[in-house]
């Protein structure tokens, strides 16, 4: 993975710097609160319901054990013993004291980290697949493209007041685990017939009030023009995006006022002018940032004797047989697999990790991974090169600490923001509907069955657990003072299928209690149609929403 | 056109100093063609400079302001040789300024002063003076001298702007 230069260090260092004096400023009163806001947003704090949270970036997902004992060091020390894997694939720790964040900050530059712009109206931290580098179907490793973007948009002096927020996702895979069509700016990696390298551009996508999937405004942007077509986006975004009204000033709104033709003029337009400029990436840098993302020293793993113990184990214990089939993936290197610990045991909070857990996995890391780990949009764990001969050792490993739930993409695996019981702009708790849920669906053998099937649970309208893009998709809604839940169906953050679909509502507003019930009905409705083994949104796109409408209305009725 | 958000303060900062601030701002105006201009620096709305472009243009001390909501290409030219355009922040979270900036200074070589005026921080001087900012019209509360280190709040970058031609990766050895 990527190791700073000396440079990266002397940025952070003045970062940090920059940033202690205006906690000092603030602190004193020198500093207003309303001016504080935007810089301390910039540095990854939001002032929550009960406390402030800090929000670290894991530069596209990737994360390595030193890093990963230094959270839990932080998470220990500063805070309460535990932080959170957010939906894009950042830690969040929800109860440090405002005045030790620089001291935070300081702890985390040592070991190659940072919260910088991981909130505000500035370019976001980048996303990517959390399977970049190994994944059977990956064209291009999307990881150096994603590291010359955090370079690029770290204390970018022109975008760090933007009208809104800005993200950017990145994929080298038609398995889009990325979702990048639902970013600011979606970037899909590939070698056209030539044999170039370049990239699909994709602009306008978001969640959110107003969730739309992202149109394509270049096919084929050639390799070393990244980042001056990322200029020119950004560029006409800051002059031309809504200022008036927070609600509609993300790009998606400006490339719907102006047409997506009328933006990709501009764009064009505005990026004659920067094409072939000093910003043009350069063989050398491209070659330097690959560089970072090599291939780990795999051993020589015969793979069929590897597969045939693996069956032997599965076999003989029906629990590992299920681990197995659940949360390991194909890796593109014969012998090896990738592995997922799931973060969604029953009772836990989505995504929620403990300090000694997360030097659990940094200790599994070492031992069976080459020190790396990855963090998931889904809010779990991914051990991304696991020698298949350590699998049924790990998952020993793995059970005792709690990770082995054998749930990965099943209707338990749900995306869950934090909600109202911890962020200040929720309508509606999300963490105890996830785990009624997950209480009720107990059976895991029953849940198994059920094959791949996302909930994805949002405490509000903006989306923070990516409601419109699960199969079943529930948004917290403030009625009169009271906290209801809409459930849309038919989600899909397309990693089955090259496009991405967004959900359709259901019908009127359930109350919590009533929400256990209504997916339970769904999925019987799915269960009863359902042709052998079809997935949940296969069945819904065969049969479409009245079915499950009519059943779900007449026994709430 | 919105009026500048603050009166025009007694100090600047200019090329890494507190300086006294010899300009006065003309507040935006209906009536362009008629409006007195007074002696001395004056920093005038760009619809005065356009309606009174021709006895403006015989005076050495008259400066532009502009809003953030122009289209610099359609001024550049005309406003290439004034010593000083003013950029208006109506608040200070609005950014479209420092794009306007680096359009000024690197498409369009404006080489005059380039000013932030209106609701500008000290928080954001680093930032301004890379888009090519070259004075900076704050508050008069704010203390002008402290703030002159947050210029420099950092000493290397990543990107290109308009006070480094050349990005990073192009500068390593």
């Amino acid at each position: 993975m990527y190791q700073y230069d000396q440079y990266d260090h002397q940025i952070i260092q003045e970062r940090i710097a920059q940033f202690r004096d205006q906690t000092q400023r603030y602190l004193s009163g020198d500093l207003s609160e309303g001016e504080f806001l935007p810089l301390r947003l910039q540095n990854g704090l939001y002032v929550q319901r009960l406390a402030p949270m800090l929000r670290v970036n894991v530069p596209y997902g990737m994360i390595n054990s030193t890093q990963l004992r230094r959270l839990a060091h932080i998470a220990r020390h500063y805070d309460k013993g535990y932080c959170h894997v957010s939906t894009r694939q950042n830690i969040q720790f929800n109860w440090p004291d405002l005045a030790e964040v620089p001291d935070i900050l300081k702890e985390l530059a040592e070991v190659e980290m940072h919260a910088t712009q991981s909130s505000g109206n500035c370019i976001r931290n980048t996303t990517s697949d959390q399977f970049a580098g190994f994944a059977v179907d990956e064209d291009v490793d999307p990881r150096p493209y994603c590291e010359i973007i955090r370079q690029w948009s770290s204390f970018h002096p022109e975008f760090a007041f933007l009208p809104r927020k800005f993200k950017i996702a990145v994929t080298g895979s038609d398995n889009d685990r990325a979702a990048v069509q639902v970013h600011d700016i979606g970037l899909r990696v590939y070698r056209n017939s030539d044999g170039e390298l370049g990239y699909r551009v994709y602009v306008g996508g978001g969640l959110g009030r107003t969730p739309v999937i992202g149109t394509v405004i270049r096919e084929f942007l050639p390799e070393k023009h990244l980042l001056t077509y990322l200029e020119a986006i950004l560029r006409i975004y800051n002059l031309l995006g809504r200022r008036d009204n927070k609600y509609k000033a993300r790009i998606k709104i400006l490339v719907k006022a102006l047409g997506s033709d009328a933006f990709k003029e501009k764009v064009e337009a505005e990026w004659a002018h920067v094409k072939d400029g000093p910003t043009t990436l350069t063989e050398e840098e491209i070659a330097r940032a690959r560089s970072f993302f090599t291939t780990p020293n795999y051993a020589t793993v015969n793979d069929d004797e590897a597969q045939a113990q693996l069956d032997t184990q599965a076999a003989s214990s029906i629990a590992f047989g299920k681990w197995l089939s659940r949360n390991t993936h194909p890796h593109k290197v014969p012998g090896y697999a990738a592995v997922t610990l799931s973060l969604k045991p029953t009772g836990v909070a989505p995504g929620d990790i403990t300090d000694t857990q997360l030097e659990t996995i940094a200790t599994l890391a070492d031992q069976y991974s080459f020190g790396e780990a990855r963090t998931t949009h889904s809010q779990n764990i991914v051990l991304g090169d696991v020698n298949k001969n350590d699998l049924f050792a790990l998952w020993k490993a793995a059970k005792d600490a709690g990770f082995a739930t054998p749930n990965i993409g099943t209707l338990t695996d749900m995306i869950c923001c934090p909600g109202g019981d911890f962020c200040s702009l929720a309508n509606a708790k999300s963490i105890p509907i996830a785990e009624t849920i997950q209480r009720q669906f107990d059976d895991l053998d029953y849940v198994y069955d059920l094959g791949d099937l996302s909930i994805n649970i949002s405490g509000c309208m903006n989306a923070c657990g990516h409601h419109h893009l699960g199969h079943i998709g529930i948004l917290g809604v403030d009625k009169k003072g009271e906290e209801f839940y809409q459930v849309q169906l038919g989600g899909n953050a397309s990693e089955q299928s090259a496009t991405a679909s967004l959900g359709k509502v259901l019908g009127p507003a359930f109350d919590a209690q009533d929400m256990p019930n209504v997916i339970n009905t769904l999925i019987d409705v799915f269960v009863e149609n359902r042709h052998e083994d079809e997935l949940f949104i296969d069945t819904y796109q065969r049969i479409g929403l009245p079915p499950f409408k009519e059943r779900v209305y007449v026994k709430a009725n | 056109m919105s009026k500048p958000t603050s009166p025009t303060s007694a100090k600047l900062i200019k090329d890494g100093a507190v300086i006294d601030n010899k300009w006065q701002t003309l507040a935006n105006t209906d009536t362009p063609d008629s409006v007195v201009i007074p002696d001395g620096a004056v920093l005038v709305p760009l619809n005065v400079w356009q309606a009174q472009t021709d006895t403006l243009s015989q005076r050495d001390n008259i400066g532009v302001w502009i809003a953030n909501d122009i289209t610099p290409a359609e001024y550049a030219d005309n406003l290439k040789s004034q010593p000083v355009i003013a950029i208006e922040f109506p608040v200070f979270m609005d950014g479209r300024g420092f794009s306007i900036a680096r359009l000024l200074r690197e498409r369009f070589q404006y080489e005059g002063d380039i000013r932030a005026i209106g609701n500008v921080i000290r928080d954001q001087l680093c930032y301004l003076k890379r888009c090519g900012f070259s004075s900076f019209e704050l508050s008069d509360d704010i203390d002008l001298t402290a703030a002159l280190a947050s210029l420099n709040d950092f000493t290397e970058s990543y990107q290109t702007a308009a006070d480094q031609p050349l990005p990073l990766f192009r500068r390593k050895a």
